[in-house]
């Protein structure tokens, strides 16, 4: 099936947005007959590809070519039309209309300028038929599982478009069971000659359903190889931009590990969306928390601070039982929360970088107990100074400063708080080197003064050099923990891209 | 310090202008326009009445900027306004003493705001739609108060409040400006100001650090529904009864208006009450220029809709850097000339 001529080729692409290069020289290939999965970090590129194979985006410069000849994707009507047909994570249907209405919509058949619903209830049935669904079509659509509106999605993507179909994580919301069905139609399709393309973040779906896999990373292609030519441990280093060569763990620091572990989580989970889990941070360590996008790192981080609260588990502090339902809880315990997200969840843009480095202080102040305007001048001036944060002067609105600086301004409004346990997640993402280093050399300097950090990165070679203990998450659960000598990248990587049991690749 | 005020200044500019400029049309249309005189203890003339006028919307607008400052807006306040007097008409009627009038009245307006901050902010209902609830069934409360009939009142001591004066200004006045001073204070003195501005600007990051915004959006509420019942119970002091089909009818669109004219932005954040009194004392004037020009009244809203545009064009006009644009391109000009 890999012989099959080329269905939609894409041929050195670029495509930059203001200042930043979303796509560099990207080449992609998919044949009919096979399902290809883009696979990628956030940022990669793979949904900039996906807008410039739909016509959401016009590239820059590249080819675009289906069966061979160039076209120029004008906008997604015109995708469709050349036999492009896209689903999107958030299934783009209308709940409150009938089944057959979600297919035909648009292109309702029509009897004396009216809709002719039982032609198009009839059409409906013959649709979904070939996929062995067979659903009351004048039915709301509401009523059915996200499966099936996923499903119902797929079949008209198909009937519309009918040559490449591409797919933006289908299986992000479905269980195991749902997984399978969807699966099977995708077989069939492939049998049908469709070429698909599968985006996802589960390694298992790639090998168990994928036959050719390519790799974005910063915008590049990392690789592109037949999934049964290559490991699964050479793909995640595709993923995370190393090979098990050049892994060392000469940055490594070592630190005695802590007499006693002040913050302890038992059990600790929150259905759907992490598995229960136990976790152990003294003060004077860092622990790494490494895997790869949607395996669980950032529900890690909210269930600890509270964001969304644990249902299941016990914590500890300093030995005595608490709760943890609120970040204003967490917070009262001495922790602290730089967020992924740093625009949405992190900064106030249009606050200045002094009120945003004094906020955290003063939500846990009270509404009351007003920090006057000079210690707040005071406060912001320490740090703008300790971190080097780079702004003209501290009443500018903070969403003006460069990434780097607002993730400065954020460590800076934990760190006004004198946290006991502060948390970091992905606190490097998005800024420039300077500000990296510097990021983590703060790091390694405030757990040296006693802080307990945990400490969120995809960046394998940054968790190595500052972490006193690793713990690994696949698949929304935490798989395993290294320490000591042990902390060197290819381990994590091995322990990243371990199967399950029970399922063979 | 002065630093700080001459940059309030400026930001003030565009409002103050439009205040003279109204100020000075109403003067040439009727020269009287300044003239004030004291008369049996109590100050009148045109400007007095403009702000008599102008308090139920100054005292409206002070609890809309907080919560449109919260990225939220409040549209219940003119029902909650005729639910409020209504109740003070109908209790005063039923022989209750002022007090406790005044307090159930009061207590009835932070009811209502309450219910609409627990719809907003533990239901996460779109503020518009949540106080729209109230809007529409504060009216049916209102008539069920007064059984469908203009209940009014002859007790002299709720009428002080509409219509009395103390050291010779007139009560509406007087409680407006306590109003705005504790207001201002309040928010200013703690950090409620910085607070809500955050969570108008970011909820999602505020809450991450560690603000109860659920509990801060309640309050903000709340208080938005007390001012509104304070206002009614000018209101109907005033008019000596209740009319709970007209009683601050529109109202909530004059106060956002007041608000906006401020210069507080619709998408949340930096707010200023003072701005927003001043908003509410800009459409005032303008409403009682019109009435003593001899326009028909018709033109009242035309006028109206001209000036704020021109207002909200100057503003966005000076945000964006307008002025020192100008005076860039100014003196380059000047510059090449010598």
């Amino acid at each position: 099936m890999t012989d099959n001529p080329s269905l939609l080729a894409v041929e050195n692409i670029n495509k930059s947005f203001i200042g930043f290069k979303a796509l560099d020289s990207v080449d992609f290939t998919v044949r009919g007959g096979e399902i290809h999965a883009l696979l990628g970090e956030n940022g990669a590129g793979k949904s900039t590809l996906i807008k410039v194979l739909t016509g959401v985006h016009q590239p820059d410069s590249g080819l675009i070519k289906i069966d061979g000849q160039a076209v120029n994707v004008r906008d997604t009507q015109h995708a469709q039309n050349l036999g492009i047909g896209t689903v999107y994570q958030e299934v783009n249907l209308l709940p409150n209309m009938s089944v057959a209405d979600n297919l035909f919509i648009g292109r309702q058949p029509m009897r004396f300028g009216f809709v002719n619903r039982k032609l198009m209830e009839q059409n409906a049935r013959k649709l979904l038929a070939q996929y062995d669904l067979h659903l009351d079509v004048a039915s709301d659509l509401s009523r059915y599982s996200v499966a099936v509106q996923q499903l119902v999605a797929i079949a008209r993507a198909v009937d519309m478009s009918g040559r490449v179909l591409i797919l933006d994580e289908p299986t992000a919301s479905l269980d195991r069971h749902e997984t399978e069905i969807l699966f099977a139609i995708l077989r069939q399709l492939r049998a049908r000659g469709f070429g698909i393309v599968f985006i996802t973040h589960f390694l298992d779906q790639v090998y168990e359903i994928c036959d050719r896999v390519t790799v974005l990373r910063n915008g590049k292609l990392a690789g592109s190889a037949l999934t049964a030519e290559l490991p699964k441990i050479e793909l995640v280093s595709l993923m995370l931009g190393r090979t098990l060569a050049v892994a060392t763990h000469d940055t490594h620091r070592d630190r005695p590990a802590p007499e006693i572990r002040q913050f302890s989580f038992k059990g600790v989970g929150r259905s759907r969306s992490i598995a229960p889990f136990d976790l152990d941070i003294g003060e004077g360590e860092v622990v790494g928390i490494a895997g790869l996008l949607g395996s669980g790192r950032t529900e890690t981080a909210k269930v600890l601070f509270g964001i969304d609260a644990a249902d299941t588990g016990q914590i500890h502090i300093d030995g005595n039982p608490v709760l943890i339902r609120t970040p204003q809880e967490a917070i009262s315990y001495g922790f602290g929360l730089c967020p992924e997200d740093r625009k949405s969840d992190g900064i106030i843009g249009d606050l200045s970088v002094r009120e945003n480095i004094c906020l955290a202080l003063q939500a846990h102040m009270g509404w009351f107990d007003r920090l006057s305007t000079k210690q707040q001048v005071i406060l912001a001036d320490k740090f703008v100074k300790a971190f080097d944060i780079r702004t003209t002067d501290i009443e500018k609105p903070v969403k003006f400063l460069s990434g780097g600086n607002q993730q400065k301004v954020i460590l800076a409004r934990w760190l006004a708080t004198n946290p006991r346990l502060l948390i970091l997640d992905e606190p490097t993402r998005g800024i420039d080197v300077g500000a990296h280093a510097e990021i983590i050399a703060l790091i390694n300097q405030l757990c040296d003064d006693g802080m307990a950090l945990l400490v969120i990165s995809s960046e394998i070679d940054e968790i190595v050099a500052y972490s006193s203990r690793v713990v690994v998450l696949r698949d929304r659960s935490h798989c395993g923990e290294l320490s000591g000598e042990d902390i060197i990248p290819s381990n994590i990587m091995r322990m990243i891209a371990a199967e399950p049991e029970g399922v063979s690749a | 310090m002065s630093l700080l005020n001459v940059k309030v200044l400026t930001k003030a500019m565009p409002q103050l202008l439009s205040l003279l400029l109204i100020l000075f049309l109403n003067y040439l249309a009727f020269p009287g326009f300044f003239d004030i005189r004291l008369q049996d203890g109590r100050l009148f003339g045109s400007l007095i009445d403009v702000l008599n006028r102008g308090a139920p919307v100054i005292i409206l607008a002070i609890g809309m900027t907080a919560v449109i400052a919260s990225r939220g807006v409040d549209l219940s306040v003119g029902a909650v306004m005729a639910v409020s007097g209504a109740l003070a008409a109908t209790m005063t009627v039923a022989g209750y003493p002022l007090p406790i009038v005044i307090l159930a009245t009061l207590g009835a307006g932070l009811l209502c705001g309450l219910w609409n901050g627990i719809l907003v902010a533990y239901f996460d209902l779109q503020p518009i739609v949540a106080t729209l609830i109230l809007m529409v069934a504060g009216r049916g409360i209102a008539q069920l108060i007064t059984e469908g009939s203009i209940v009014t009142f002859n007790e002299p001591s709720l009428i002080f409040f509409g219509t009395g004066s103390f050291a010779g200004i007139p009560m509406p006045i007087l409680i407006a400006a306590l109003l705005l001073i504790i207001a201002i204070t309040v928010v200013r003195r703690t950090a409620l100001g910085l607070l809500i501005e955050s969570i108008g600007i970011n909820r999602s990051a505020s809450s991450y650090a560690g603000l109860n915004s659920k509990l801060l959006l309640l309050v903000i509420y709340a208080f938005c529904g007390f001012c509104a019942a304070l206002a009614g119970i000018i209101i109907a002091a005033d008019i000596r009864g209740a009319d709970a089909n007209n009683a601050g009818l529109w109202l909530e669109l004059d106060a956002i208006l007041a608000v906006v004219v401020g210069g507080t932005s619709l998408f949340g954040g930096r707010f200023s009450i003072l701005m927003s009194a001043l908003g509410a004392i800009i459409i005032q004037a303008m409403n009682t220029g019109i009435l003593l020009s001899g326009f028909p009244p018709e033109y009242n809203l035309i006028l109206k809709a001209l000036v704020i545009i021109v207002i909200l064009l100057s503003q966005s006009f000076s945000s964006a850097g307008g002025w020192t644009f100008i005076k860039a391109e100014f003196l380059s000009k000047g510059r090449k000339r010598h």
